[in-house]
């Protein structure tokens, strides 16, 4: 047999469309916070500048997990979670405050978000713990520790005061679910999601009227045995209970600020000054941008520091302004073809762990990038999560560039595998 | 071996969907608002949008009639966005703004290194007439534009040091509030500083469209993206203006300073420090020049010596010294001690009075040795187990007037001033002390150091017989909605040794042999204390405290005259003046008035 160098084995595909998104992001950067006096692009006084610097060693850290043993990363996948969990524990001790969340370490001119390190290492840890090979999933025993590990540093990063970092995590459940376990979860928490919604929207009665309805007609339909009868009872006072709990939360659990991003959302206020600025402004962008788009470096409202946090968090606008819908639905296929290729190539691996990191970094890409679009357009509320490999930023580009370079190792390495 | 797994693949299509179904949403949302929705188009691609600031007008500060102090006069800054600027004739440019070419590529070197897009001045606070005349011509200039603001003016040229200055923002100004951009005014000092955040009011955002030929051309999205601006809430102070202004007249040509304070609320009625300056000369474009004049003036009339003039407070502190001993149950008011006038010792008297002084009279007469052998009992007090013990209930007293610390209000800059603690005594006599050896406490000399705002404050907690009000400036706000506590201080000795306390104060102006006797003024009853305090660099310093009326105090006062000696002869009438003329609302006697004008202790 031909044996061909690891270059030769990776995935091409999964690698150009990685390249193209981070190449994308630099180009938007580029346009987003341009400065006339410093005009080229590998000014390292500029936040351009950095990100292609940050590109490089991006690429370099890619290269060296290429030449590294596949095994390594499912070997150590527990030291590295640990590792992500002591960072996690660190950045509240000794983290800097940055914008209401004290989530970086400030290593003299670096710093270091641990939530970024804290989703890696937790996708190591779940797939090294679902690979098992004597595991019983229908355990009670299995099935806690799998939601222990991902719970864990959710609540560490919420303990930052980060909770749109902190939701990332929720999103491990797709992956829990791929791998045979809760359906049923993942139906409450769907079923739960929409009667938080909705409780807000409308008044807590009319829902309670309607969860009666619907539970007249579920009985009417029904087999209606002691056992069925007794178990939708109880799932409608459980449900009328979670109802009267969403408006105590709501009220006294969120902090204001929050409390106004998803009253926004919802339609309840409206507000073109304070939390509803960077929105207002961040949908005034992309409208702008019409059909086409304004053209490359031709945005005029991304240009004036229009829209807060423009080559961060916001970085879409620049995107919808300048290329219009074409191009924001472009980048979004580009986005869907990323996720998608990353659960086909995991579904052909033959080791476990391979694929159940793979649906891991898949959720978390999926997770980003449908909540930052939909933060900048209106239909999230703002959570301050960056897009993958587009927003600004060393450590969530680094982060994210180390979880696709591992991938791709495991995949090309997937034939070495009994 | 290898447990016999139920396969779950096929969960990779309910995954794979609900990726699908996210992406098709934003994409259905995103058709919404760039093709249908088309109400965020830019009308003409080729149009330019201008983003002018629209400043809120700074709230205006009131004195406690209501009489104006200072109100805001409209000035045109041209502004420059550096990128638009192209193609400028400079010569003709230059000579319209009447300034050279150097300067023209100076600002305009600044301009372009703050940002290339943002606007920033190019030329701040142009005058009405020059506005006029540059406006008419602008649009040949490509980028530049005027933009409205206010600057300060005060109709009364008093209470500098109180009202503070706005000025420039600073680089670190503006990196500690994302609030200001460059060229933005900012509260430096004063009412200005502390007020700030109410006083500058939330700037709004215009938007325009600018054609090619640089004339504003519509709303952009007629008006929807723009914000108003919320004007700033205007400060009422306790300030007296027409007090403030007397004290400023009387105090012309000396050094010194004179605190008057509401006792019932604990607002400052005038706070006068000399040499002072006009407020309006830190206004405008010549700020920066004046203020280093005024800086390097060697008579130093920024410093404000009300609040950071510390002074040993001599014969006044034995009002606090006759309290604490009283309270202390070491003496009461008919306690008698000998005093041999000069040949007193260890402290001589420097008054002739009855050989065997009782607390009214000690007062009265400021008698030195009075206060000594109070002094002592209370050391010595069997109540303490030891000096040590007797000092830190002293000490703890003492501090209770506000002594020995900062104030915490909106007077910035307080000084502490000084108290010794017990600890400082043990380590300068290595823990051998007695009464004797910090006798002069006992007559407010010593290590003892106050300043003038403390010491009116000290005024202010005796007639008020045991608490006062941390002082401050405010009044009230211009909104009623907002409004700030100050603390109230309640100190710990009974209000019938303050009663005892008053009465000899009242003595003071008063009585046949009073100290201020001179200083009595008809129909006002006022109780007070004069103070020399020694001076080693020259001639002692004239201090007295007060307040009137004595039954129902509406003002508590402290007088410092640097270098002029007995606080009897110089500080007193001063502050029986301020006092008749607060009360009574005029000055009826013209000839103490005359008097005090005509003394000037800063030429020598």
């Amino acid at each position: 047999m031909r044996s061909k160098t690891i270059i030769g084995k990776i995935d091409i595909w999964l690698l150009i469309i990685y390249l193209a998104l981070s190449l994308i992001g630099l180009f938007s950067i580029y346009a987003a916070a341009f400065n006339e006096a410093h005009p080229h692009i590998y000014d390292m006084s500029q936040n351009y500048g950095k990100q292609l610097l940050f590109i490089g060693i991006s690429l370099v850290v890619g290269f060296v997990i290429l030449l590294v043993d596949a095994k390594f990363f499912n070997v150590f996948a527990y030291v590295i979670y640990g590792l992500s969990i002591v960072s996690l524990l660190l950045v509240l001790v000794v983290g800097s405050k940055i914008s209401g969340s004290t989530s970086w370490i400030q290593l003299g001119p670096i710093s270091f978000q641990p939530s970024e390190f804290g989703k890696f290492g937790t996708a190591l840890a779940l797939a090294h713990y679902l690979s098992q090979l004597d595991l019983d999933i229908s355990k009670l025993r299995t099935k806690v520790t799998a939601y222990g590990i991902v719970f864990l540093p959710m609540l560490l990063v919420l303990a930052q005061g980060d909770a749109g970092s902190a939701s990332v995590f929720l999103v491990f459940l797709f992956v829990i679910y791929r791998e045979g376990m809760g359906g049923t979860i993942l139906l409450i928490g769907l079923a739960a999601a929409t009667l938080f919604i909705v409780a807000l929207c409308i008044s807590k009665w009319y829902v309670i009227i309607g969860l009666v309805g619907i539970f007249a007609v579920f009985l009417a339909l029904i087999n209606r045995t002691k056992h069925n009868v007794i178990r939708a009872t109880m799932l409608l006072i459980i449900s009328c209970a979670f109802v009267f709990s969403v408006d105590f939360a709501f009220n006294h659990v969120l902090k204001p600020h929050q409390r106004t991003r998803i009253n926004i959302v919802i339609g309840k206020e409206k507000d073109t000054k304070g939390v509803g600025y960077n929105l207002n402004q961040s949908m005034m962008a992309i409208g702008s941008g019409g059909f086409s788009g304004k053209g490359y470096m031709n945005g005029t409202m991304t240009k004036y520091n229009y829209v807060p946090e423009q080559h961060t968090d916001f970085i879409f606008c620049t995107v919808g302004e300048e290329f219009g819908f074409v191009g924001s639905s472009l980048l979004i296929l580009l986005y869907l073809a990323l996720v998608l290729r990353l659960i086909h190539l995991a579904e052909r691996q033959r080791s476990a762990f391979s694929r159940v990191y793979g649906y891991g970094i898949a959720c978390i890409f999926f997770y980003h990038f449908t909540i930052n679009i939909g933060m900048t357009i209106g239909l999230v509320p703002v959570i301050g999560i960056p897009l993958p490999f587009l927003s600004y930023g060393g450590t969530s580009l680094l982060m994210f560039s180390t979880m696709v370079f591992v991938f791709l190792k495991q995949d090309a390495n997937r034939m070495n595998i009994l | 071996m290898i447990k016999n797994k139920i396969n779950y693949s096929h969960r990779k299509y309910v995954i794979g969907s609900i990726f699908i179904l996210a992406a098709v949403v934003l994409i259905i949302k995103l058709f919404i608002i760039q093709v249908v929705d088309d109400s965020y188009k830019l009308s003409s691609e080729s149009n330019t949008l201008r983003y002018l600031t629209q400043y809120p007008s700074r709230g205006k500060i009131y004195d406690r009639n209501g009489n104006l102090l200072v109100y805001n006069d409209a000035v045109y800054d041209l502004m420059i966005i550096p990128r638009q600027a192209k193609d400028i004739d400079t010569a003709s440019f230059c000579k319209l703004l009447n300034i050279t070419n150097e300067a023209y590529n100076n600002y305009l070197h600044k301009a372009q290194k703050y940002s290339m897009i943002t606007p920033s001045i190019f030329i701040a606070q142009i005058s009405k007439e020059d506005y006029g005349r540059i406006a008419e011509v602008l649009y040949r200039y490509p980028g530049f534009y005027f933009q409205t603001r206010s600057i300060r003016h005060y109709p009364m040229p008093i209470a500098a040091h109180t009202l503070g200055s706005i000025g420039e923002v600073t680089k670190p100004e503006m990196d500690k509030d994302k609030y200001y951009r460059l060229g933005d005014y900012i509260g430096k000092s004063g009412i200005e500083k502390y007020y700030e955040k109410q006083l500058r009011g939330t700037k709004g955002m215009k938007v325009l469209v600018v054609d090619v030929h640089n004339r504003e051309k519509e709303r952009y999205m007629d008006g929807k993206c723009d914000t108003l601006p919320v004007p700033g809430t205007d400060i009422i102070l306790g300030l007296d203006a027409e007090l403030q202004a007397y004290g400023e007249y009387l105090m012309a040509g000396k050094t010194g300073s004179i605190v008057a304070i509401e006792p019932s609320t604990g607002q400052i009625l005038a706070m006068v420090t000399s040499p002072t300056y006009d407020p309006n000369e830190l206004v405008g474009r010549n700020r920066g020049a004046r203020y280093s004049e005024l800086l390097n003036n060697p008579e130093k009339p920024l410093i404000n010596r009300a609040i950071s003039g510390t002074y040993p407070p001599g014969s006044t502190f034995k009002m606090v010294n006759g309290l604490i001993c009283l309270q202390s149950g070491a003496i009461n008011v008919n306690t008698a001690y000998p005093c041999d006038g000069p040949n007193s010792i260890p402290i001589k008297c420097t008054h002739y009075h009855n050989h065997m002084v009782q607390l009214y009279d000690a007062i009265e007469n400021s008698c030195n040795p009075y206060f000594w052998y109070a002094f002592q009992d209370m050391m010595r007090s069997p109540r303490f187990a030891n000096t040590r013990e007797a000092y830190a209930f002293w000490y703890d007293l003492v501090t209770s007037f506000g002594l020995g610390r900062a104030f915490k209000s909106d007077i910035p800059f307080t000084v502490s001033g000084n108290i010794p603690k017990p600890e400082y005594y043990d380590r300068v006599y290595k823990g051998v002390w007695n009464a004797m050896t910090i006798r002069s406490l006992s007559i407010g000399q010593g290590e003892i150091l106050v300043t003038p705002l403390q010491l009116a404050n000290v005024a202010a907690t005796i007639g008020n017989e045991g608490f006062y009000y941390e002082p401050h400036y405010l009044r009230a706000f211009g909104n009623p909605g907002d409004t700030v506590k100050f603390e109230k201080h309640i100190v710990n000795i009974n209000k019938r040794h303050f009663k005892d306390v008053k009465r000899g104060m009242q003595n003071v102006f008063e009585g046949e042999h009073g100290t201020a006797r001179w200083s009595h003024i008809d129909s006002i009853t006022v109780a007070g204390k004069t103070g020399t305090a020694e001076n080693p660099h020259g001639l002692d310093h004239s201090i007295l405290m007060a307040f009137a009326p004595v039954d129902n105090p509406q003002i508590a006062i402290a007088v410092v005259v640097e270098n002029a000696g007995f606080g009897s002869t110089w500080a007193a009438p001063i502050a029986s003046l301020m006092i008749e003329k607060y009360i009574r609302g005029y000055v009826k006697r013209k000839n103490v008035e005359q008097r005090v004008l005509t003394i000037n202790n800063t030429e020598e």
